[in-house]
């Protein structure tokens, strides 16, 4: 039931697929057979509406759920590889995953440590600058905006360099400045060779940023679009669309 | 890639993540005080609660003192480990700790060790409470006192800190931690009584004593390594 | 249902109804008369209770190790045949005491701990109840820890003195009352084996009816 942590050289994967992969909850199917790849410099975008199965689809690819049926394969390596796999994974999760009573600096110190880095102080000093926040580092997360919230946050799931990016709802609750900051990073992340892996049901953002659009409906694989435009348009098709047509 | 600075090792040793998890247990708790100033309240109630119903013409039953002090250590402990896992649902900060590359079951260590921490603060407190309004003269024999209340601490700790982690996205999670907790505890409140009971006695039998304390450790030992093992199973899905 | 269950249900049954010839044919026990009778049904149904249990945690550690679903399936099962046992236990026992030690309840070893156990068995079925998804693992922690308590219950208990009647009175029977003694135990046996059988089909259906709707949605 433990997992050994093999100090070897730790592991990498430069795409990530998804096989078939379903979920159910005792009789409540909350994904149904979804299929992707996505390589690295790419941002995937996975849309639906609520209960869509979004959430659940990304906690797989985080490793915290384990798909009922199907596989995730990371590059050549199954989901087996426990702690040096999710060191390549990180994860802005809608609920932030911060400390409200501990500083910004605290925080990112905090989970810097948790992964290793042998200069969690000087880590957490660049992520700060990286977010804009230098300045308000030593303040409590309890007083920020959600938008610095989102900030730190991000910062936090990126300190470790991980090779995957899991962003699920990243922009809700942010004003138009900081909604055009975040797309901008992950244009950024994109160019620096990451994967990228957002839910959102923010479409009008969506629609400069991704390069591949996955859209579930009630957990199935609705369509599935190369270079998506126009995504309301098409994002109002294809969930009015009689069940079973999947896109290409 | 976006930092500079690169992990040395696919996973972070255990004692480490220890210290860091308590660390930043400890440095919260001391932030807000919200769980110590509560606990500490709530079990300093319940004694004077007892106090009130217990005591008849300005005595105290026999051997009550002993069990006023378990029950309330009991009843604060409910309290306060509830109360921290609630803390940790609330960002789902959790879930961070899980998806981080750390063995698991030393995130379970790191926060037994900051529930220990805490119950001792309370019952640094309770222990001179008890004595003063019981005239327990649990002072007596003050290093069996510490090694019993030490090891039934940590029985109480090691069982609560795993069930208040698995009831931690579980509905009903508050009345379902007691109802889970306290028939497992039994032996431990048993030895903790009577062990502390034994104490207080004018004639005292160190054999006694000795016979609840060793029962103790080995409770201790046992409970911590089943949570261990069992600790990674339970929270994954 | 498998083959051998209705012949072994008829079996149980008519075991059932010929104890009480047997129970009654015995020689009745010099101090209590016929109420010693009941430990015929007493004695079985305590094994039973010890039985349960151990299924339940040895079931609950391979369903923590292994994450198969039939682990699963047969320690919920086990859990509420320990609740029934314990029930049907610490209802025969007081009648027992009640003329043996005319008291209906003492706090000794064996009565405190089988206490402690029911309800360790009742904390399981509760949070199965009411846990939400997900309390199969939760459920099979809290199995395993009660296991592996069972020894630390009885000797903290056991440290007080203890008034029930030794184990070693069932080798000292003698025959006339050994015999209808271990056709109840084969009977109440039986019984375990079959209610245990029934539970695991009808959560083995449930499981299978779950996968229908699922895969109806598909």
């Amino acid at each position: 039931m433990s997992e050994a942590a093999r100090p070897s050289a730790a592991l990498d994967f430069t795409d990530i697929t998804v096989d078939e992969v379903s979920r159910s909850f005792g009789r409540r199917r909350a994904l149904s057979r979804v299929s992707f790849r996505a390589g690295q410099g790419q941002i995937l975008g996975i849309l639906g509406p609520n209960g869509a199965g979004k959430s659940t689809l990304l906690g797989i690819l985080a490793t915290l759920l384990r798909p009922t049926s199907g596989r995730v394969r990371y590059g050549s390596l199954g989901d087996t590889q426990g702690a040096s796999l999710r060191a390549r994974i990180g994860v802005l999760g809608h609920d932030l995953f911060l400390y409200p009573e501990l500083t910004a600096r605290e925080n990112l110190e905090f989970f810097a440590g948790l992964h290793g880095l042998p200069e969690a102080g000087h880590a957490a000093d660049e992520a700060l600058d990286r977010a804009g926040l230098g300045a308000r580092g030593d303040d409590p997360v309890s007083t920020f905006s959600r938008g610095m919230r989102q900030r730190v946050a991000l910062e936090r799931a990126l300190i470790h360099g991980p090779r995957l990016l899991l962003l699920d709802e990243p922009f809700t609750g942010l004003d138009d400045a900081s909604a055009s900051a975040l797309v901008a990073r992950l244009r950024d992340l994109r160019r620096g060779g990451a994967i990228l892996i957002v839910a959102t049901h923010d479409l009008e953002i969506a629609d400069r940023l991704l390069d591949h659009a996955l859209f579930l409906r009630d957990g199935r694989p609705a369509a599935s679009i190369a270079q998506p435009e126009r995504l309301r348009a098409t994002y109002q098709d294809v969930m009015t669309r009689p069940l079973g047509g999947a896109g290409s | 890639m976006t930092t500079g600075a690169v992990p040395r090792l696919p996973s972070t040793p255990f004692a480490r993540t220890v210290w860091m998890v308590l660390r930043k247990d400890l440095t919260v708790e001391m932030r807000s005080g919200e769980i110590a100033y509560t606990t500490l309240f709530f079990a300093v109630s319940c004694v004077l609660i007892f106090a009130f119903a217990l005591v008849k013409e300005g005595r105290a039953p026999d051997g009550g003192a002993a069990g006023i002090l378990w029950i309330a250590i009991l009843f604060a402990s409910t309290l306060a480990l509830g109360r921290t896992f609630e803390r940790e649902r609330q960002a789902e900060t959790l879930r961070a700790l899980l998806l981080a590359p750390v063995p698991r079951p030393a995130i379970y260590v790191g926060k037994l060790l900051g529930i220990i921490a805490l119950l001792a603060a309370a019952e640094v407190v309770l222990l001179p409470l008890v004595d003063f309004l019981f005239t327990a003269r649990l002072f007596a024999h003050p290093a069996w006192l510490i090694g019993i209340v030490v090891t039934c601490t940590i029985g109480l700790a090691a069982v609560g800190t795993l069930f208040a982690a698995m009831l931690v996205r579980t509905r009903s999670r508050d009345m379902l931690l007691p109802v889970l907790l306290y028939p497992v505890v039994v032996p431990v409140i048993i030895a903790g009584v009577q062990g502390t009971s034994a104490l207080l006695q004018p004639a005292f039998d160190v054999a006694v004593v000795r016979f609840w304390l060793l029962l103790l450790v080995t409770f201790d030992v046992v409970f911590v390594v089943l949570a261990l093992w069992t600790f990674e199973a339970v929270m994954s899905d | 249902m498998p083959k051998w269950f209705n012949p072994a249900a008829i079996l149980c049954g008519l075991m059932f109804v010929v104890s009480p010839v047997l129970i009654a044919r015995a020689p009745d026990e010099s101090a209590m008369g016929m109420v010693y009778k009941i430990y015929y049904y007493h004695m079985p149904s305590a094994w039973m209770f010890l039985l349960a249990p151990l299924v339940c945690g040895f079931s609950s550690a391979l369903f923590l190790m292994r994450g198969r679903a039939e682990d699963d399936r047969r320690a919920w099962a086990a859990a509420e045949l320990t609740v029934l046992f314990g029930a049907l236990t610490l209802l025969t026992g007081p009648l027992w005491a009640r003329r043996a030690w005319g008291t209906w309840w003492v706090w000794d070893a064996r009565l405190t701990s089988s206490l402690v156990g029911w309800m360790i068995g009742w904390a399981y079925l509760i949070l199965r109840r009411y846990g939400g998804p997900g309390s199969d693992k939760l459920a099979a922690g809290v199995a395993l820890f009660g296991a592996v308590n069972v020894p630390f219950i009885y000797i903290s208990v056991n440290y007080w003195r203890t008034i029930h009647p030794p184990t070693t009175v069932v080798p000292r029977l003698p025959v006339s009352m050994g015999l209808p003694l271990w056709f109840c135990v084969f009977a109440f046996l039986l019984l375990f084996v079959l209610l245990m059988t029934m539970r695991l089909r009808l959560e083995h259906a449930r499981t299978r009816l779950d996968a229908l709707y699922v895969a109806l949605d598909e």
